[in-house]
């Protein structure tokens, strides 16, 4: 088996072609596009906070499961990745709400 | 080979073709095992340097704070900058995969450059700072901030110098197709720290104080 086969057929699923890897770079880049004018317009600064940070996540996710391939790698990976990052964001949110800071 | 993988199932017959045939206890190749570890670490990391920003952003009494600072068009080309190395970062991983070394060496190369390109743009934001007046002293938000900026910034430029060895382990013939890994080890690194400023961008630039 060589080793592209091992890559493509190795895995829970077959990695985007290239040609895919830049139709997701272009979708990132519009996401990025969106904040960036998100900022710059006047609507409730609550709500637009909130649009914002559902837009970072998705970028993240995107990134992690396509570009990180966390969607076609081994499970235990994607459990590895996760556990940390919501011990994390848990254990920060915590932190913060303790000293009474306003995210 | 045949007859190992077809004794320990699927998952594990792709990740001991990964790891060149060492069968491990999760089945997976150690070094990439290592590198999610590490990665899951890091998120503690900046989570913590991100919450330090939040803690005391808000709380200087002198000097300029980030709305007299920030400048969104400007960072937001940095951004995209960095994202676009991410895409480029994962066309050499393909290209490796498929044994096109030529491409594997340009889209090494660019990456790195566009890693370049971002940290030129940090050090130019952090040159204007100071030009304006917030230093590392000045007060808790230019702490805060550089320390965290700072630190991504150390990671992208860390990441820039294992792409330049592997562009040159492949100049000299020495990045073949059987080492496919140490690519992708490398490139979830580089993607880490695109998610990282993913998470930086927004949280820090534009959601105002």
């Amino acid at each position: 088996m060589s080793g592209a086969e091992t890559h493509e057929a190795g895995e829970h699923g077959a990695h985007p072609t290239d040609a895919q890897y830049v139709r997701i770079a272009a979708i990132l880049a519009v996401v990025t596009g969106i904040e960036v004018g998100l900022f710059y317009t006047s609507f409730a600064e609550v709500a637009t906070n909130v649009v914002l940070l559902v837009l970072a996540g998705i970028k993240f996710a995107i990134v992690a499961a396509y570009f990180m391939h966390l969607k076609f790698d081994n499970k235990i990976l994607r459990r590895l990745f996760v556990t940390g990052f919501v011990l994390a964001c848990f254990c920060y949110f915590a932190y913060l709400l303790t000293l009474g800071v306003s995210v | 080979m045949a007859s190992h993988t077809a004794t320990v199932g699927h998952e594990q017959e792709a990740t001991t073709e990964h790891s060149h045939g060492h069968v491990t206890n999760t089945g997976l190749s150690n070094e990439k095992l290592a590198m999610w570890v590490f990665l899951g670490s890091e998120c503690l990391l900046f989570g913590a340097l991100i919450s330090s920003y939040f803690l005391y952003r808000g709380r200087s009494t002198t000097g300029p704070g980030p709305d007299d600072l920030f400048d969104i068009p400007f960072t937001s080309v940095s951004s995209f900058v960095l994202l676009m190395s991410s895409l480029t970062m994962v066309l050499a991983l393909a290209a490796i995969q498929r044994a096109d070394y030529r491409r594997l060496r340009i889209w090494l190369m660019a990456t790195a450059l566009l890693g370049a390109t971002f940290i030129a743009g940090q050090v130019y934001e952090f040159t204007t700072f100071i030009r304006e007046g917030l230093t590392i002293r000045t007060n808790l938000f230019g702490s805060s901030f550089f320390v965290l900026t700072g630190f991504h910034g150390v990671h992208v430029t860390l990441g820039i110098v294992m792409l330049l060895s592997l562009w040159n382990l492949s100049v000299r013939g020495r990045l073949t197709r059987e080492r496919t890994e140490v690519v992708e080890i490398v490139g979830l690194y580089w993607h880490f720290v695109d998610v990282v400023w993913i998470v930086i961008f927004t949280v820090i630039y534009l959601i105002p104080t």
